[in-house]
């Protein structure tokens, strides 16, 4: 049935040659775990971008509920927390998954480092992981104001006063993150836009430039 | 075939083995992932409304037998919103001809708009939405020929001292 379904929409679409290329490719030796457990290394990457599914998908689950307004962002996340079915198993998944991203994300990087693997021909792709590191930093501290709440709003208090320590655009800096000169109601709806629409935006493009580029260029090899 | 060779015959080839367990892993992980995503998703549909209480309207001496609209404020759990000034909601009260006090809800029962008591010149004696002309009678039942497929709704009444006080709206059994 499922057999024939594919097969319908293949005979169409034409998607088995898409698929294999993108999923049918031999994993090498030196990066495979069942060979050299010490392999397990390699799997860092694969788990980070495993966790920034669950963050999409909870993040989207979330906005159901979620207000980005100073009056109620606050209510609304009690009340999809403690009044709505697995609110706070959902709720949990992207504030958990938001440490755990990060935490791969660096065990990643330093996989990369340590291996090597950032040299000719792969710089290119090193700046790309750079760039989607700050991006994901990025999502971090602007869904940390979301909630609304006393930790919320003294994080990014202190994390747009170090902004502003750099020198002659500090200023310049803090006014543009906080939409105005205080962190207020515009700093609340522009953290969320820049939470939920621009970051991950470029999150998604950036990891599309790395995949294409690990497919173009393979795995690194052994040590 | 000797007996022999159909216990060798694999009934299942090693590729279909793994395709089904890889495939029934994969679709448990993913279920256990997606289930508290989509249960939280489909909650307001499975909630149950809060049961309202009744309010004090009016005295019962000011209801006439000519339809009057009274505001009945009734408190509001929209989500996380509530309203400490609660949601003020109209009904018309009119006593009818067997002394009975009727209370019609406003809420047209073709698409929603809010019927007016003779709201249109030409229809005297009659309810009426301007939105596709729907129109009732004064006991709140539609007018046939006019788009409303039903009767209007009514608050549940209850009197007490002299003071009317309406409840939830309820169907006309009708
Ligand atoms: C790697 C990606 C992401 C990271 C690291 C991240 C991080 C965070 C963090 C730290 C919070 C505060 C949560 C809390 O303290 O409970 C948050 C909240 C939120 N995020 Fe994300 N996020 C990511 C992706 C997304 C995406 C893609 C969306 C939606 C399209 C999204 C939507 C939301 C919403 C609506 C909230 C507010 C709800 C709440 O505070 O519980 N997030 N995020
Ligand atoms: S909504 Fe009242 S007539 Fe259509």
């Amino acid at each position: 049935m499922i057999r024939k379904m594919y097969d319908w929409l293949d005979q169409r679409l034409d998607i088995t040659p898409i698929w294999r290329d993108v999923a049918d490719h031999e994993v090498p030796e030196h990066v495979n775990p069942a060979h050299h457990f010490s392999a397990f290394i390699y799997c860092f990457g694969g788990l980070t971008f495993f966790v920034i599914v669950i963050q999409f998908l909870s993040g989207m689950f979330l906005s159901l509920y979620y207000v980005p307004d100073i009056k109620h962002a606050h209510a609304s996340v009690e009340y999809l927390q403690n009044e709505i079915a697995f609110g706070s198993i959902v709720r949990g998944m992207h504030h958990w998954g938001a440490s755990v991203a990060i935490v791969m994300l660096f065990l990643h990087t330093l996989r990369v480092f340590f291996t090597g693997a950032y040299k000719h021909p792969r710089e290119f792709n090193w700046v790309v992981g750079m760039l989607l590191f700050f991006v994901v930093l990025g999502l971090g501290f602007t869904g940390y104001l979301l909630p609304w709440d006393n930790k919320a709003y003294f994080a990014t208090k202190v994390g747009i006063e170090i902004a502003a320590s750099v020198p002659f655009v500090g200023e310049h800096i803090a006014t543009f993150l906080q939409g105005g000169d205080m962190v207020g109601a515009t700093t609340l709806t522009r953290f969320f836009a820049l939470h939920v629409f621009f970051l991950p935006g470029a999150l998604l493009a950036l990891l599309g430039a790395h995949f294409i580029l690990i497919r173009r260029q393979g795995i690194s090899g052994p040590l | 075939m000797s007996e022999e060779k159909e216990r060798q015959k694999p009934r299942i080839s090693r590729r279909q083995f793994l395709t089904y367990t890889l495939a029934g892993t994969a679709g448990f992980l993913g279920s256990t992932m997606l289930y508290p995503m989509v249960r939280f998703a489909v909650d307001p549909m499975l909630k149950k409304g809060a049961a309202s209480e009744f309010v004090d309207v009016a005295a019962v001496d000011e209801i006439t037998t000519t339809p009057k609209s009274f505001q009945v404020n009734v408190k509001v759990v929209d989500g996380w919103y509530k309203p400490e000034e609660g949601q003020t909601l109209t009904a018309w009260v009119m006593k009818q001809d067997n002394g009975e006090i009727l209370a019609l809800s406003p809420i047209c029962k073709h698409l929603g708009c809010t019927v007016t008591w003779e709201g249109s010149p030409e229809h005297s004696n009659e309810f009426f939405c301007f939105c596709h002309n729907g129109r009732y009678t004064k006991e709140g039942i539609n007018v046939p020929g006019t788009p409303p497929n039903a009767p209007l709704d009514e608050y549940e009444t209850k009197i007490e001292n002299g003071r009317l006080l309406l409840g939830p709206i309820k169907k006309r059994g009708v």
